[in-house]
């Protein structure tokens, strides 16, 4: 039997996808502490399937300005992987790899986009590269494409996109901990069924 | 005042006046306000994909353009709005990335706008107004005190239509 929705997901391949997100949070907290010269911890992501609106909610509703960074995923396992970080964390960003002081993400110039998609590219390939090597599949991604807007606008972009018969997304939610602040990444991952079978029969838990 | 009828994603609902509704942050999803100016009676879709999947019978009638305007419709018929008199305003179908090596990549905005329009062509409702494409997200209001469709965005403010 396979997968046809991700509400089909139980405990066990919840915790899988908690494991990949545990590595893939790790090798990105790394990359994340070297490109911003600071010390940067984790926490133990929470991993969670939720309806769009529950992602809008948790991210402090529909209208909560956010950059998404998003790419397609190709090879092995295809479908899209979105990151989105609230203001105050594209503040930060910002703030460790330009020195600037942004009050306003929304509008972001040629170099600040270029600089997210970046993060966006090397955060997004942390999870990809965790995946990769726990499953043994290869997976590629495109080039980031990064948008400042409203959440649910958004979120629902990658469901739409794959023409997704539900409005399930995978959530994996990382707690960045840089001195005293905490920053909170979300990382959604929305596979295609197909590859969503494929990457649990890699793993040994089909359904 | 009367009460503010939130719209979810995938959702659609039709009142007497006085009636408000929103739906919030569309993205590549349309927004579909219908109104019977006669009757004061209108109401408000938010889809998100244009064709019903015909292999998918158990799916959502209102996440698809083309089953959910006609039972919004038939809900208006319901309470006596008559069919040439009803009109259409909508908004949406953002395309809200640009993936640069993929340019088909976001067309689903633009596929769910040319289903909506067909759609309402087929069952013979006018289009009179419209705040489509482009690339952000929108909020919208309409209300059925005077049919007023109100589009906010970070992009360009509020706008009504």
């Amino acid at each position: 039997m396979s997968i046809k929705d991700l509400s089909q997901l139980n405990d066990m391949h919840i915790d899988v996808l908690k494991e990949i997100g545990n590595i893939g949070a790790g090798n990105a907290a790394t990359s994340l502490a070297q490109m911003m010269n600071r010390k940067i911890d984790m926490v133990a992501p929470a991993v969670r399937v939720l309806d769009i609106a529950d992602a809008d909610r948790a991210l402090g509703g529909p209208e909560t300005p956010v950059v998404a960074i998003l790419v397609e995923l190709h090879g092995d396992i295809r479908g899209i992987m979105m990151f989105v970080i609230g203001q105050k964390f594209a503040q930060t960003l910002l703030q460790g790899l330009l020195g600037e002081e942004k009050s306003d993400c929304l509008h972001l110039s040629d170099m600040e986009h270029s600089a997210l998609s970046e993060i966006g590219n090397i955060m997004i390939g942390s999870y990809t590269a965790a995946i990769a090597s726990l499953s043994n599949l290869e997976i590629k991604i495109s080039v980031p494409a990064v948008t400042a807007d409203m959440v649910g606008s958004l979120l629902t972009v990658p469901a739409a996109e794959m023409g997704s018969v539900s409005d399930k997304i995978i959530f994996i939610e990382d707690d960045f901990i840089n001195s005293n602040d905490i920053i909170t990444a979300n990382m959604m991952l929305i596979p295609n069924l197909e590859s969503l079978n494929k990457l649990m029969n890699s793993l040994g838990i089909a359904l | 005042m009367s009460e503010l009828i939130t719209i979810g994603i995938s959702d659609m609902k039709v009142s007497v006046n006085p009636a408000s509704f929103v739906t919030y942050a569309l993205g590549s999803c349309v927004g579909i306000c219908l109104y019977d100016a006669c009757l004061k009676v209108g109401g408000l879709a938010h889809i998100m994909l244009p064709y019903f999947p015909k292999d998918n019978p158990n799916e959502q009638i209102h996440r698809y353009a083309d089953t959910c305007l006609p039972r919004m419709i038939r809900a208006m018929e319901d309470l006596g709005c008559i069919r040439g008199r009803i009109t259409a305003k909508i908004a949406g179908g953002a395309k809200m990335f640009d993936v640069a090596d993929d340019s088909a990549f976001g067309s689903i905005g633009a596929r769910n706008i040319a289903a909506v329009k067909e759609t309402l062509n087929q069952l013979q409702v006018r289009i009179i107004a419209e705040d489509t494409g482009l690339n952000y997200g929108r909020t919208v209001y309409f209300y059925t005190e005077n049919g007023e469709m109100v589009v906010k965005s970070f992009a360009q403010g509020t706008r009504s239509f």
